[in-house]
């Protein structure tokens, strides 16, 4: 058994490029594993300090009179969140169809470029811009609201629901509406009658998404619906109302039974948004599969 | 549709309903007239903060921006340190961000095995749907004593010969600020840059294989290229989120007016500032400062993104199927909070 004269092992500037390549590929699994660790570090010591302080008490009542950081519950922010959010998708989700529309079926291209830059820009506006501009417009002159707050809400949710419903408009086979028109039905009854029904999922799932980002929204409520909001729970959209994430803001730094009060606020709202934004995409994966995306 | 023959013969006109006769001029004018009001939005919003800041434009004038006070006592107030802050903070967690989410969408594209694939790729997504204000909790409350008591010891015996990483410990600072805001647009980087590696037609990628080349050498080489505007777009947008957080940066950031080199001191942005005023403005001329803060952060906004739209715009040419693929990937922007 002599050796053989050559090695099919790598040497010189081969092995070179391999362990370059080895090297790149060990850094992208490194990167890939530090962000999963972040989620999982950021994930779990939520939900290890927000369990141990949920209880009944803290859906099912308000805040305790006085200060008394053992007692009491956070129903009223819940009920405000609920108010707040639901205002802002009833404007924002007729708005956002109608912009959504007019983008994909009627709009000359050029408006409809115009349009969809438009509400990419204004997807990109900082939210406290947003919450100042609603401010200065609306709660200058008349006071806090939870009203003021929704449509802070509503203008954050509309490039949302407009895009993703614009999305799901074009994945419409075109031959559904040909056939349509074709049969003599009107362009509005086709796209009442068959355009949107056909996009229906995608739609809805576009504006869960849109709720479950509203939801988690905090800085432009501060100047709207924040200051005299009681502890009570209260539906009234003319009065300011509480959020989850403004208890979760205000109890961070406060004393540390109140603290665990925002991590169990902070809990509850993670669990929500994570919950209906994933089945939203798997919803919509599943949809576009459907259509053919 | 125009010259349909009901619109020519008039008995087949009169079995139309009036709803089918006014139908398409109404769905035309109600849908119109929502985009055209999608549009008005961003005029109406740089018209009121324009009217908002008038008063704090009389008194500073321009001055506002290159003043560091912020003395709400003797009604003195500029920009200047929280432009700096929001600076500072959002090009080192950019910084920071871009070759961890490039890193992170290679690996997603191609190396992970395919069920890998899908679950981490969900998983990089759900960190982008935390919200801010969570991040913000979390990161007052366990990210900055970890700062305090680790991280910054180890940087001061380490780096503490550059003037950056000198000075008091804190769990609040400008460095627990800029990890935050790491934390939160890693994800958004991540999954645009991963659908843009998707959308390089395979061709390009076998062929570089075909020849001989490494996987890394055809990610330099085929990859990235192809994918690099795309990838500034998406290191913009990121960008633009770092520099218009509020809550998160307001919770962990220390909130004081100043400029210093070290990265464990307190600072403030602009962003954080407006939003920590919320009680506290009682003169018109503060509120109206606040106003102008926002108004020089939209112009920030405003400049990120259109230059994100210009650098995508050559993409927008290209095949409807792949276009939808990047409309896709960059909803997710939209997806973390704040």
């Amino acid at each position: 058994m002599s050796e053989p004269a050559f090695s099919l092992k790598a040497t010189g500037r081969l092995r070179r490029r391999q362990l370059v390549n080895k090297g790149m590929g060990a850094l992208a699994i490194g990167a890939a594993l530090l962000a999963v660790a972040v989620l999982a570090i950021v994930v779990i010591s939520v939900a290890s300090r927000g369990a141990g302080s949920l209880n009944l008490a803290f859906f099912t009542q308000n805040q305790a009179q006085g200060f008394n950081p053992k007692g009491g519950g956070v129903l009223f922010a819940i009920v405000g969140s609920a108010v707040l959010v639901g205002i802002a998708t009833l404007i924002a989700l007729p708005l956002g169809v109608l912009i959504a529309i007019y983008i994909s079926e009627l709009a000359p291209p050029r408006f409809a470029r115009v349009a969809r830059m438009a509400l990419d820009i204004s997807n990109g506006i900082p939210t406290i811009v947003i919450g100042i501009f609603v401010f200065t417009m609306l709660v200058a002159a008349h006071g806090q609201s939870a009203f003021a707050g929704s449509i802070g809400l509503a203008i954050i949710m509309l490039p949302l629901i407009a895009r993703a419903t614009e999305e799901v408009l074009l994945l419409v086979p075109s031959s559904q509406r040909e056939a349509s028109l074709a049969l003599g039905v009107s362009r509005w009854r086709t796209t009442v009658q068959v355009v949107i029904p056909s996009a229906l999922g995608g739609i809805l799932t576009g504006t869960t998404l849109a709720i479950a980002r509203a939801a988690g929204e905090t800085a432009p409520l501060l100047f709207l619906t924040s200051l005299g909001a009681s502890g009570n729970a209260d539906a009234n959209p003319f009065h300011p109302l509480q959020s989850l994430t403004l208890v979760i803001f205000t109890y961070s730094d406060l004393d540390p039974a109140y603290q665990s009060k925002a991590w169990a606020a902070a809990f509850t709202l993670m669990c929500f948004v994570l919950f209906t934004s994933l089945a939203a995409k798997l919803a919509l994966a599943r949809y576009r599969k459907k259509l053919g995306g | 549709m125009a010259t349909s023959h009901a619109d020519r013969d008039p008995a087949l006109k009169r079995t139309r309903g009036w709803l089918d006769r006014i139908g398409d001029p109404a769905l035309k004018a109600i849908t119109f007239s929502a985009a055209a009001l999608a549009v008005s939005i961003l005029g109406l919003i740089a018209f009121e903060l324009a009217r908002g800041s008038r008063l704090a434009f009389h008194h500073f004038g321009l001055g506002f921006v290159t003043s560091q006070t912020w003395d709400t006592i003797h009604n003195q107030f500029g920009a200047l340190s929280l432009i700096a802050g929001t600076a500072v903070t959002a090009v080192l967690a950019t910084l920071i961000a871009t070759p961890l989410a490039v890193a992170i969408a290679l690996f997603l594209t191609e190396l992970a095995p395919k069920p890998v694939r899908a679950l981490l790729g969900a998983l990089v997504e759900m960190l982008a749907a935390i919200p801010s204000v969570i991040l913000g909790l979390w990161g007052i409350l366990i990210l900055g004593p970890f700062v305090e008591n680790q991280l910054e010891p180890f940087l001061g015996s380490t780096l503490g010969f550059l003037p950056f990483f000198r000075g008091q410990h804190s769990p609040t600072g400008i460095l627990t600020a800029v990890l935050v805001l790491t934390i939160m647009i890693v994800p958004i980087v991540a999954s645009v840059t991963r659908e843009l590696f998707t959308t390089v037609p395979p061709e390009l990628r076998e062929g570089a294989l075909a020849l001989g080349a490494t996987r890394w050498e055809m990610v330099r080489g085929v990859l990235l290229p192809a994918a690099r505007p795309g990838i500034l777009a998406a290191v913009a947008l990121g960008f633009g989120r770092a520099a218009g957080e509020a809550m998160a940066v307001l919770m962990v950031i220390g909130g004081t007016i100043g400029i210093h080199l070290s990265l464990f001191s307190h600072s403030d942005t602009l962003a954080a500032r407006i939003a920590g005023q919320y009680q506290g403005a009682s003169t018109n001329l503060q509120i109206s400062s606040l106003v102008y803060l926002a108004t020089i952060l939209l112009v920030i906004s405003l400049a990120v993104n259109v230059g994100a739209q210009l650098l995508i715009k050559p993409i927008d040419r290209r095949p409807r199927r792949r276009r939808i693929a990047l409309d896709r990937a960059l909803e997710v922007q939209g997806l973390s909070a704040d």
